[in-house]
């Protein structure tokens, strides 16, 4: 399956803002959120498995998950719903999907919120008077330790001394 | 023979057939003798501005013949012009660039630009935090171990012919781990990309001798390439440094070439003329997003239409603390850097 597959699959979900921004009548899309291979729906192994809320080492799965995103008030159960897992929880009980999950970073980031609703933070493709696609806060943030990690560049431009023809070498 | 009679004939000679020349000039034919048609008709050529119909349309078709010659291709080279009611601006939050370079080589991509000699249309420029944007302390030369110029690895191709294969952004470094030793953003350093500003007032237009470049009704400063003499004065007067110079014919390989070209826009250029961004125009006009914009990992890239008070570009204008490169030299730009945090 390509990435391509994975990240819009089957499941283009398109969703209708009901805020009063402009963008209220234009239909958004988004990518399939990002998940890790293989690992939703989460009910496939925690409909099984007995309800542990404890703070703890997690041992036999997500093992790379490391919790930097205010870890000292909050554990799983604070965002992933305990009794559907394959939904997510406001702090109002309301039960979201993952391809909504801006609604759940929205509750403490409003004025981030705010600015990705204006197409201003974040990404969005697609036509500049038409039909946007708008990714997720989860597609560049990592939801477990949200800050952007450094990345590798791609490949610089040669400065002008190294190239012979602009200082009066043969043109190639 | 002596020396005086060999200049004697050598005068004689020299004078009758510059007579001959002189009488041949009167013929065209004759002027173009060992031109091929294409070259005589591409010598000949209108202003783009006073092209129309079936003169335009004999244009196009002789430049999709040079393509088919050059890359197997001809593509297909539009003219349409700027939408009723546009004015393009482009925004970039300069509180969010790694100074990634992945736009720098879309746009390559995208724009046909020639991959040797390399050339960027768009330069990104490292700051160091405590210098803030001080002209003196810029570096756009950071990380070179991550490449060089159109040196492409395959993870990197791949980023950009499918944009959403960088997705998620943690999880890129597998795909593309060009340079452990270098990652971007460099600590204490922040990043500026510069292409061209678009300017409202641009310098390079009045400079120009010829009236090969000039500003559209949507904002588009472009060039007629096949009107361009090459003086280079535009680039002179460019405070930005945004265009640049055809120095040999540009290697571009076949398998590179973009076929949706436009005519003000991406269509290959030949030695000794001079190019520049034109956000993108054979995108824009069909209302797509410029190619930087769909490429930008982390979404600092912003773009619309400035007279749409509902537009992203407006909203940034309206909401954020804006920058406008150089300022004084009253150009006015329409591409807006701003912070958003």
């Amino acid at each position: 399956m390509s990435i391509r597959d994975r990240l819009y699959g089957p499941a283009i979900i398109a969703i209708l803002f009901c805020y009063n921004l402009s963008q209220a009548t234009q239909q958004v899309q988004v990518p399939r959120p990002p998940f890790s291979e293989g690992i939703f729906p989460c009910s496939n192994c925690h409909a099984a498995l007995e309800l542990n809320a404890k703070r703890r080492q997690l041992k036999d799965e997500h093992t790379h998950i490391v919790l930097e995103h205010a870890e000292k008030n909050r554990w799983c159960l604070d965002c992933h719903n305990p009794s559907d897992r394959d939904k997510l929880r406001l702090a109002n009980g309301e039960l979201v999907e993952f391809a909504q999950s801006y609604r759940l970073c929205g509750q403490c980031h409003g004025p981030t919120f705010r600015d990705w609703k204006a197409g201003v933070h974040g990404k969005r493709t697609g036509s500049w008077d038409g039909n946007k696609k708008y990714f997720l806060c989860v597609h560049c943030h990592n939801p477990h330790s949200p800050r952007i990690k450094p990345i590798s560049p791609f490949p610089a431009p040669v400065p002008p001394e190294s190239k012979p023809f602009l200082i009066g070498g043969p043109i190639p | 023979m002596n020396d005086s009679t060999r200049s004697e004939i050598s005068r004689r000679e020299f004078l009758s057939s510059s007579a001959g020349t002189v009488l041949a000039g009167f013929s065209l034919s004759t002027l173009f003798a060992g031109c091929s048609k294409e070259d005589i008709e591409a010598f000949l050529q209108k202003h783009f501005t006073e092209l129309s119909g079936e003169d335009l349309q004999k244009v196009l078709r002789r430049l999709e013949k040079e393509n088919e010659k050059k890359f197997g291709k001809g593509g297909s080279i539009d003219t349409s012009p700027a939408m009723k009611n546009v004015l393009f601006g482009y925004g970039l939050d300069i509180s969010r660039c790694i100074g990634c370079r992945r736009c720098v080589h879309a746009c390559v991509k995208e724009n046909n630009q020639g991959r040797e000699p390399a050339i960027h249309w768009i330069r990104v420029i490292e700051f160091p935090k405590e210098a803030g944007i001080d002209f003196a302390e810029a570096n756009p030369y950071y990380c070179p171990s991550a490449g060089k110029e159109s040196n492409l690895n395959s993870a990197q191709k791949e980023i950009l012919s499918d944009p959403l294969s960088q997705y998620p952004l943690y999880r890129e470094d597998k795909k593309n781990n060009t340079d452990a030793q270098c990652k971007v953003p460099r600590p204490e350093h922040f990043y500026v990309p510069i292409g061209c500003q678009q300017c409202k007032n641009p310098p390079c237009v009045k400079a120009c001798p010829t009236k090969a470049t000039w500003s559209e009704p949507d904002g588009i400063v472009v060039i007629d390439y096949n009107w361009c003499i090459g003086c280079r004065y535009c680039m002179a007067a460019c405070p930005y440094g945004a265009r640049h110079f055809n120095w040999a014919e540009p290697k571009l390989e076949p398998a590179d070439f973009n076929p949706s070209m436009h005519y003000l826009g991406n269509r290959p250029r030949s030695r000794g003329v001079v190019e520049k961004c034109t956000f993108c125009i054979q995108r824009t006009r069909k209302g797509l997003y410029p190619v930087c914009v769909e490429i930008c990992p982390v979404g600092a890239r912003k773009f619309g239409n400035l007279l749409d008070p509902e537009s992203e570009i407006r909203y940034l204008i309206e909401n954020k603390r804006v920058l406008i490169l150089k300022n004084e030299l009253a150009t006015h730009p329409k591409f807006f850097y701003f912070y958003s945090m």
